[in-house]
Formats: structure tokens, sequence, C-alpha cells
């Protein structure tokens, strides 16, 4: 990890763009004086909203920003596998391959999008559009197998509706994200099973009102 | 106070107390590996674990503050399989290489190894490899030995005061380092080798030159500064294989600044091992008696007022004795030990630091005066960052702008500001004021100056004006950079009636009216307004002055000799002899002794014993060792207007200061690396 520092790919300098700055100044004033390093990773997510990814230079501006030392900037943003700490493609996909994805054909997910983008896991496509990684449980197993991109989960995910996925990507456009079978949320397919009626009053065990 | 029992044995401790430190005040001694007495609690090692009663499960004791009636086991089964657990866990990752590892032998892992480890491995699989980094010229690293504990981290942090050290990635991933490639910066780097309980910090200077069993330790202090630290100095045959520091809580701690440890090397290098004479005009090697012929034929029929000396920064309290002697004997009254200028006479009071180092912990307000005592003293300079940590303590600085590592207030560095705070027109002359416990520390760059005793005297009134001075407190420091300087003003290494200081010295030999000048370990003085004087140069390494000298007595370093030096709070220490002076060099008192025989005017003391009676009569304050009496008060200093000229720190280059730092390959290095190579010297310099 602690290689990519030494990476010609580092920015020389990093700022706040003037609308990222007010969104900052936001979050900071969220904390009391003196605890404004709190509000350290929002502002290591906004950065790499602004970059898409965290570079040295912007771990060290947003020392500088909440006078903490370098270093405790540092170990957040490493602790952290959400923090990108190299460049990564546009659009970022994490395919989960844990146990109930793996049960669930993520295999084949990760097989189809490294033909797709004719990359391996770990690495960017030339035109630097996709990057393609593996990640740990991303806590939607009752939708598995799913792949992370941006802010949103594609879900429910099958070989044609990768490629469906990955094509509506390259074409500029935004797939719709979530269950790609059409569940709702975590529902079974085809709606909801139970609970269909409103809850009746609650009964008082003892008695009475 | 909480009473508690351990190991069945009562025990009562105040509240706050850990199960260790209560532990620790029985004799139980609990295996510990991240903890340490003097840096934050951490409690990640998980060795430490006992069980106390009503517990489900051990308790980490270095965390677990102590309540009333707690029960505390440290030696059941229980117990010994945790630890028997959290030790095969910290084995897994780390390498079986003791025998190519710097700590073996006294490694905490190793030891507990022996305890509570276990005779195989359940791990069937790789262990995990870190990356070395690159700490720099002194902190050698082999970071898959580490196991995490983060002593490192804290000291680096809390202690030193300079976070550059940190703990990145998670989990299997976490690497204690800087992250970006570069150096500590710190002058207290080398004591995390110290802290570190495994190899994974090691000496850079002394990697793989010795084993620390086969080495002789002899107890000693610390002479690079006027600190007096605490010392330990291993050697092996008559070599100094290392410098270590020992716990002294009123002066070090337990911690010695870079300079102090690193410094070693130059104890072997560019040594004077034999007395020169200058023959036309060249330094040939002589024996004692050449030597001395030489300074006896030069001396003859010369009248008391045309010859001089000088004691240099290193000087013991012994051979200064013995050189005023002999000068008061020779009738010269032109001898000074304050070869930087400083203009110090007076009272006792007005040259110490009188709230001695551990006086620091309860002062309430600071006002430091021309110094930079990160740079002069950075073992003080920590216990100053340790007072400002606790809370409750406001600095300001009048003197140079620089990083201290503890906020404080720049007032300037206009001696102006001084004077302003004298008379009360100052805001800080009210934070003085109203403090409990205010202090003071004025550095040598505001005494040694053409104005000092100005300054000294502004200091003096801000003292007094503000209620440092009183029959329980005195917060009047003076902070100094060389280790001799206070013992030369108790025993009077000052100009005579009508005698020269140093700057008189220079000028009168520069003009031809004083003809020979005897300079005892002095190199920081400009030799080039020595004139044609003869120059003797009594010391042990070829430095500016042996440069100079047309006569060279070669003397012995402050590991050849058992000599006297007292501190800049005025504690009367002694170093010892750990290895002999090399080839024909000799302790400097004793030089002196054969010295005023071969002049005819012996001295009255023919061993140590009786140099030692006559530094009590010259000055009671020897009589004793490491005692600190309250100092004499009275008029100092004197009145007028300071020059307008800034008040800058003594020292730029806090690696090399002396003839011994100067000779040594190890701080080259540092030099170069921090300061930059404006000052490493060159095959032309000099």
């Amino acid at each position: 990890m602690s290689s990519s520092a030494e990476q010609s790919y580092q920015p020389a300098s990093f700022t706040f763009t003037d609308e990222n700055l007010i969104k900052a100044k936001a979050f900071i004033a969220k904390h009391p004086d003196g605890r404004q390093r709190s509000a350290v990773i929002p502002l290591l997510d906004l950065a790499q909203r602004q970059e898409g990814w965290v570079s040295l230079a912007a771990m060290d501006y947003l020392a500088g920003m909440l006078g903490m030392a370098p270093i405790e900037v540092y170990e957040v943003a490493t602790f952290y596998s959400m923090f990108q700490l190299r460049p990564v493609g546009r659009y970022h996909l994490q395919v989960c391959t844990n146990l109930p994805c793996m049960l669930r054909g993520s295999a084949d997910i990760v097989e189809t999008c490294e033909k797709e983008l004719g990359v391996s896991l770990g690495e960017t496509t030339p035109d630097g559009l996709f990057t393609l990684s593996e990640v740990e449980c991303l806590g939607a197993c009752v939708n598995a197998p799913v792949i992370w991109i941006g802010d949103e989960y594609y879900e429910d995910l099958d070989v044609e509706s990768v490629k469906t996925v990955i094509r509506a990507l390259k074409r500029g456009e935004t797939p719709k994200p979530g269950s790609q079978k059409g569940r709702s949320g975590a529902e079974p397919l085809g709606g909801q099973t139970t609970l269909l009626t409103p809850p009746a009053e609650q009964q008082n065990r003892e008695g009475g009102a | 106070m909480p009473k508690l029992t351990i190991d069945g044995r009562e025990v009562e401790v105040e509240a706050g107390t850990s199960i260790l430190q209560a532990a620790e005040v029985l004799g139980i001694e609990i295996p510990r590996f991240c903890y340490h007495e003097r840096l934050a609690i951490a409690g990640n090692c998980r060795m430490c674990m006992v069980e106390v009663a009503n517990s489900p499960k051990p308790v980490a004791s270095c965390a677990m503050p102590v309540s009333d009636g707690m029960v505390v086991r440290t030696n059941t089964p229980v117990v010994a399989k945790a630890r028997r657990g959290a030790l095969e866990f910290l084995l897994i990752n780390h390498p079986l290489d003791c025998p190519i590892c710097d700590q073996g032998g006294e490694c905490d892992l190793q030891d507990e190894t022996m305890a509570y480890g276990q005779d195989r491995g359940r791990f069937a699989e790789n262990k995990r490899a870190v990356k070395d980094k690159d700490f720099g010229p002194l902190v050698k690293t082999t970071m898959t030995r580490c196991i995490h504990c983060t002593r490192c981290i804290r000291f680096i942090t809390d202690v030193a005061g300079v976070p550059e050290l940190g703990a990145t990635g998670r989990g299997e991933n976490m690497e204690v380092g800087t992250y970006v490639q570069k150096a500590l910066s710190s002058e207290l780097s080398g004591n995390i080798i110290d802290l570190c309980p495994v190899g994974a910090l090691t000496s850079k200077p002394y990697a793989f030159t010795a084993r620390s069993w086969e080495l002789k330790k002899t107890e000693s202090v610390d002479v690079l500064d006027a600190v007096g630290a605490a010392i330990r100095i291993d050697t092996r045959g008559n070599q100094v294989m290392r410098i270590l520091p020992r716990t002294n809580d009123d002066v070090n701690e337990e911690w010695l600044s870079d300079k102090s440890r690193f410094s070693y090397d130059a104890l072997l290098r560019q040594r004077l091992d034999r007395p020169y004479v200058r023959r036309d005009g060249k330094l040939v090697e002589a024996s004692w008696a050449e030597a001395f012929a030489a300074i006896v034929k030069r001396l003859k029929g010369v009248s008391g007022q045309s010859i001089a000396a000088i004691a240099g920064d290193l000087a013991d309290a012994e051979a200064m004795v013995a050189l005023k002697d002999l000068f008061e004997t020779l009738g010269s009254p032109h001898i000074d030990g304050r070869q930087d200028g400083a203009k110090l006479v007076g009272p006792r009071g007005s040259y110490i630091f009188n709230s001695g180092i551990a006086g620091i912990d309860a002062a309430d307000a600071l006002l430091l005066i021309g110094t930079n005592p990160r740079k002069e003293a950075a073992v003080l300079n920590a216990r100053i960052r340790k007072r400002w940590l606790r809370g409750g303590l406001t600095v300001a600085a009048v003197g140079p702008k620089a990083d201290l590592t503890y906020r404080h207030e720049d007032l300037g560095d206009d001696p102006a500001i001084l004077a302003a705070i004298a008379d009360g027109s100052h805001p800080f002359s009210a934070t003085l004021a109203a403090a409990k416990r205010p202090m003071l520390i004025i550095g040598q760059g505001a005494l040694a100056r053409p104005d000092g005793a100005i300054l000294l005297g502004l200091a003096r009134k801000i003292a007094e004006a503000t209620g440092m001075v009183s029959p329980e407190w005195n917060g009047f420091n003076v902070l100094h950079g060389a280790a001799s300087r206070v013992a030369a003003l108790d025993l009077g290494l000052v100009p005579g009636p009508s005698g020269h200081d140093v700057e008189g010295i220079l000028a009168a030999a520069e003009s031809g009216e004083i003809g020979f000048v005897y300079l005892l370990g002095a190199d920081e003085i400009d030799m080039a307004r020595l004139g044609k004087a003869f120059v003797v140069y009594q010391g042990h390494h070829g430095d500016a002055g042996a440069h100079r000298a047309d006569v060279i007595l070669p003397g012995a370093a402050y590991t050849e000799k058992n000599a006297t030096y007292v501190n800049t709070e005025g504690r009367v220490q002694r170093t010892r002899l750990a290895v002999f002076p090399p080839g024909e060099a000799k302790e400097d008192w004793k030089i002196l002794r054969a010295l005023s025989e071969a002049l005819g005017q012996k001295l009255p003391y023919d061993n140590i014993g009786e140099v030692r009676a006559r530094m009590a009569v010259a000055n009671p304050v020897f009589g004793g060792t490491d005692v600190l009496e309250p100092a004499p008060w009275g008029p100092f200093g004197a009145e007028g207007t300071p020059s307008s000229e800034p008040l800058v720190s003594p020292i730029d280059n806090f690696y090399m200061t002396d003839a011994i730092s100067r000779a040594s390959k190890t701080m080259a290095v540092c030099t170069a690396t921090f300061v930059g190579c404006a000052h490493e010297r060159t095959g032309t310099h000099g």
C-alpha cells in the first residue's frame, strides 16, 4: 500500500473546488471547536469524489485544513479500503466474491467482466474508463451476486445482466441500479408474500385497553 | 484509595492506577510489550493479561484501572494460557532470525518466549514480509520483525512531539512507518531503538558490531550538552561500542538526545594520542618531556600579565581547578571559562537552572529568552513539552522563531520586548505575574553577546517583578549549552582583578600584549585572533584549537576519565572511566599537575581525592554529588538599554556543537540529512 506514495502519478498539488470547499466547511462546522479533525472521513470522501481517488497531495491538503499531522490522515485513509489511494477508472467495478456471492455465481460474473472489459482483476482499461476489482462482502448477500459501481449496487446479477450493465456504462448511460431481476429491495421475486394486510391493533396481554 | 488483593497480597494504591502498576508496587512483574510507563497506554499486545475475580475473561492489566476490593491473580493456569496464546499470535508473523538480529540477547520478545513460548509452532502458512523503511541515518529498520506495539509511534508523537510515525493499513497489512519516505527529524529519535521491544528498530551505527553480553557497562553522565543526562557506556576491550541512557527522573527521565547517543564513533577519530610540538611551522610528534620543555622555555621570565588561559566546553572541573591554580601561581589574572563570552558572573543563583529540570513539571507560565531549547537541550525540551501536554502551561518566547514541539506565543526577537516585560507594559508580564509558579529560561543566545549583562539584568528584573523568586520557588533559569560552564563559574574561572575575559584575551593576543595562551579544550573561539601568541592546546580531538596550537598536550575524553561535571541545574555529577585514553593521552588534571612541576610551581595535590578536596574548598557545592541546593540570590546583571540586534540561538546545527560531535561521522551524515551541507567540512576547510 505504502508504495503508492512514491508513484509518479501523484499530482503535485490539490485544492478543493469552490463548490467542494463550501461543502467541506459545512462538514467541519458540524464538529465543536478543537474537534475539527473528526471531519476527516467525510472530507477524504469529498476529495475522492473530486479527484476520483485520494492523492497524497489531497491528504496533505486535508491535514493542513484540519490541523492534523499528515501521517494521521494517511492512517485513516489507508485503514478504509473504500478510499482509493491510486487512480481508478471513471467506473470502478467492485465485484463481491465472498461466500454468498460465490455460491450464487460470482466467479461467472468476474469472468464476464474480464471478457467484456478486456482487463483482469485489479486492472484499469487503457481508456481509463473502467477499473475492475474484487472486494470483500458488501453486505447485500440477500441479493447476491453484487457489483458495486460508484454510489450504486447492482444486484441479482447473472452473465447477461452484467453484460447489459457494462454495455450501458460504455455508452455513457446510467443503468438502473438495484436488483437486475426486477425485485424491489430484498423482496421475493414477484412481490411481497407476507405482511400483506396492515398490522392489527396491538393487543394488551393483560387484557383491557 | 482503593485497596486490592494481588496474588493474595493486599496493596493500597491511588485511584486510577492500573493493575499492572499496582502489581509493580508489590514487586510482581507482569510481562508486557506495548505498555511503557512513560508513554500513553495502548493495550494492544495482550501480553499483560491477568485474572480478575468475577470477570469472565482475563483482562489486560495495563489498561484496567484498579477498584476497591478487586481480587487479582497473575499466576493461574488461565493467565498462563492466555499469555501463551497472545505470544503464539505475536510469533505467527515474527521471523525466527534471532541469530542475525541485533536485538538478540536484550529482546523482550525473546525473553518472554523463554517464559511463555511453545516448543513448536502450529502455523504452517507463510509468514508475512514487510518492506523495510528508511528512517534516516540513525535508526535501522527490519519491519518484518515489528509486532505493532506502537511504542515508537507514541514516543515520536507524544514525547518527541514530531508526529511523523504512524500505523498505516490495517489487519495483516498494517505497517508502522512514515508512509511517505522521510528520515525522522526528531532530535530524540534514537530513543525508539530502546523502546522497541523487538529487533524491528535497531541502531544503525551500532549494527552488527557487538552483542549485548560481551559489553562492559559503565555508568556515567553525558557532557555533549549541559543537561548532564545519565548514560551507560557500553564498551568492548578499549572501545566504546555504544552509549545508552540511564534512568534519572530528575534530569533526563530515560531519554537521550541523538547527539549524545550517536557521537561515540568520534572517540576513535581525529584523536590526539601523543604530544605535538610545532617546529618550523609544522606540528611534529614529541614526547611529554619535550612538550613540557617547549612550554617551560617559552614561559621563562615571562610576566603573569602576558599569559592567559581559556577553558572550553568539555573541560572537567578537576582540570579547571588545576588550570586556575596554576595560572594564579604564575601570576596571571587572565583566565576565563566562558569561551562563548557569556556575561555570567555573580551569585550562583544568577547562572544556574534554579528550579531544576524536574521543576519544569511544576511551572505554569514560561518565558523563553534567546534560546531554542529543542536544539540546545533536546531532553529538557521534551520535559517542557510533557508539562505543556498536561495542560495549564503558557509559553512565550522572545528569541528565534522555532518549532519547539509545543504551542508558544512568539513575542518577537527584539531585546526591547524584555524591557517592556520587565516594566510591566507588555501583556505577557501580567500572565507571568498571575502564575503561581512562573519561570523563565534564558539561553546563551541572550547572554553571549556584548550586551549580555544588560539582558541578564532585564531577566533578573522580570524574575523579581513577576514573583519568580521566593523562598520556596526560584523560576529564574539559565540554560547552558556547555557541560563545563557551571563548574567553571563555580570554581571562579573568571578574570581576576584587572584580568581580561575571552574577548579581552583575544584582543590582547591580537595586539601582542598577551604572548602565551593556554587552551583547555577551547575550540570555539576565533583562532585567527590569537595573533602571534604561543598557543598550548590541551584536549582530546584535533579540532580548531589543535590546528592553531604550538604545543599539543593530549587529554582524555569524557568516557576516559573519572571527572566532575556540573550540569545546567548546578547538579554535581561524575563521569566514570569506561575505557583508557588512547596512546599517551592522560587525564586532564594530571597533565596540568605535571606541567606545574615542570614549571617549578608544583600544585599541592597528588591524587584525585586531593583535587576534589581542593574543589570543595574553592566552592562547597563540590562537597557532594547529585544534590540540588537552593542557590544564593543577589544583585547581578547590568542596567542599560540593550542593542536592537535580534536574539538568536547559539546553535544552528544541533548535530555538531563541540570537538567530539564535529569529529563524528554519524553526526556528519545527520548534518547532511537534516541541516543541509552548508556546515559540512570540506577538504579545503580550515
